[in-house]
């Protein structure tokens, strides 16, 4: 482990105290509350989707949540450490045999679907 | 005022940290561990005040006779870079000291230089941001040339300093004005906000921002390493140059 790795890894190590990550893959529904700040005043903010990508980079480690707003697809990039996530929740679990489901952005409805991991390869 | 050394730095790389409300810190991680006061400049002798700083550990063997004289007067081990740092009178480091990351304040300003990232022989939109040349209507091969360079039979010439094509990068740069995000006395690294000039592993000089006032707690002269060194500082000008020198 190089140097930056070793800070990048304490860094991580500093911001995720007294927090748990769960364990979620591609495919999964994930709840991902989020702080937002208005004016002087914190709030928490959830986002519900299927985590249609993951990207594993040390400390700049990001996931891209996809959901059907109002009949409009949104999608939404959190850094998996990042202090301004305050929890993930995994909802659901999904079987997929990809690891970025970007095919889904042209999918909508049922075509849309994923069908559910029974068995957790990983139990957390 | 006051002006302290810098401290000769190789730099490592890039990451992030986070900030106090989630925000993004972008940083440049810079080594500054192992830099060693190798000779003083005093104005009644040389005409001027400077400390001259060896950073990086050079194998002996690679050390010319000369100058290795010239390290072992100072009782330090031979370093692959020197570097002369100007500073003003009050702030002369005795011959041995080994400067420590502590050197600079958490939230100081700092100016870096180094030498950027050679980019080669490069055209004028790469090199000066020019337009180029429209990608149709009738235009042929050209389409990144610069165009025109002047005007007529009069005057007959190109203007010299005409921005053209030609080599880019590979020159010494200074960045102004970063902030010192993080200090890790212990390891001897820095984190410096944004960008810094140089490829990484390559030799940066990392000094107090000159167009900000020095923060009025850092140390003066400068922040020395060894804790014997530190204390004969404090007591008097003797240089403790042997424990500096096996650091």
């Amino acid at each position: 482990m190089n140097i930056l790795q070793q800070i990048g890894q304490e860094e991580i190590a500093r911001v995720t105290e007294g927090k748990a990550i769960p364990d979620f893959r591609p495919g999964d529904t994930v709840k991902v509350n989020y702080k937002v700040v208005e004016g002087d005043r914190q709030r928490i903010q959830a986002f519900e989707g299927v985590c249609i990508a993951r990207k594993n980079a040390g400390i700049a480690s990001a996931f891209t949540v996809r959901k059907i707003a109002s009949g409009e697809g949104v999608e939404r990039i959190f850094p998996l450490y990042s202090p301004n996530v305050d929890s993930i929740e995994v909802i659901r679990q999904g079987r997929v045999r990809r690891a970025k489901l970007y095919y889904l952005r042209g999918l909508r409805g049922r075509k849309a679907r994923i069908s559910e991991r029974r068995r957790t390869v990983k139990p957390t | 005022m006051a002006r302290r050394t810098g401290l000769i730095g190789r730099k490592l790389g890039m990451t992030r940290l986070f900030g106090e409300s989630g925000t993004h810190i972008p940083v440049t991680v810079v080594d500054v561990g192992g830099n060693f006061v190798v000779a003083k400049r005093e104005a009644a002798t040389d005409g001027y005040s400077a400390v001259q700083v060896g950073f990086g550990a050079a194998k002996p063997k690679n050390v010319s006779q000369p100058m290795r004289g010239h390290f072992a007067k100072a009782e330090v081990e031979p370093t692959q870079r020197l570097k002369e740092f100007r500073v003003s009178d009050d702030a002369i480091v005795d011959v041995g000291a080994e400067l420590s990351a502590a050197h600079f304040l958490e939230g100081q300003l700092v100016d870096v230089t180094g030498v950027t990232i050679g980019k080669g022989f490069a055209g004028a939109m790469k090199r000066h941001g020019f337009g180029g040349l429209r990608a149709s209507h009738g235009v042929s091969v050209s389409h990144r040339s610069h165009g025109s360079t002047g005007q007529n039979q009069d005057p007959g010439k190109v203007f010299k300093g005409k921005k053209m094509a030609g080599h880019m990068g590979a020159r010494q740069r200074t960045t102004q004005h970063l902030e010192v995000v993080r200090v890790d006395e212990a390891r001897g690294l820095l984190m410096i906000k944004g960008a810094i000039p140089g490829s990484e592993g390559g030799i940066v000089y990392v000094k107090d921002a000159i167009r900000r006032p020095t923060p009025k707690d850092a140390p003066m002269p400068a922040a020395i390493k060894s804790n014997a060194a530190q204390a004969a500082a404090a007591t008097s000008s003797e240089p403790a140059a042997p424990e500096g020198g096996e650091a």
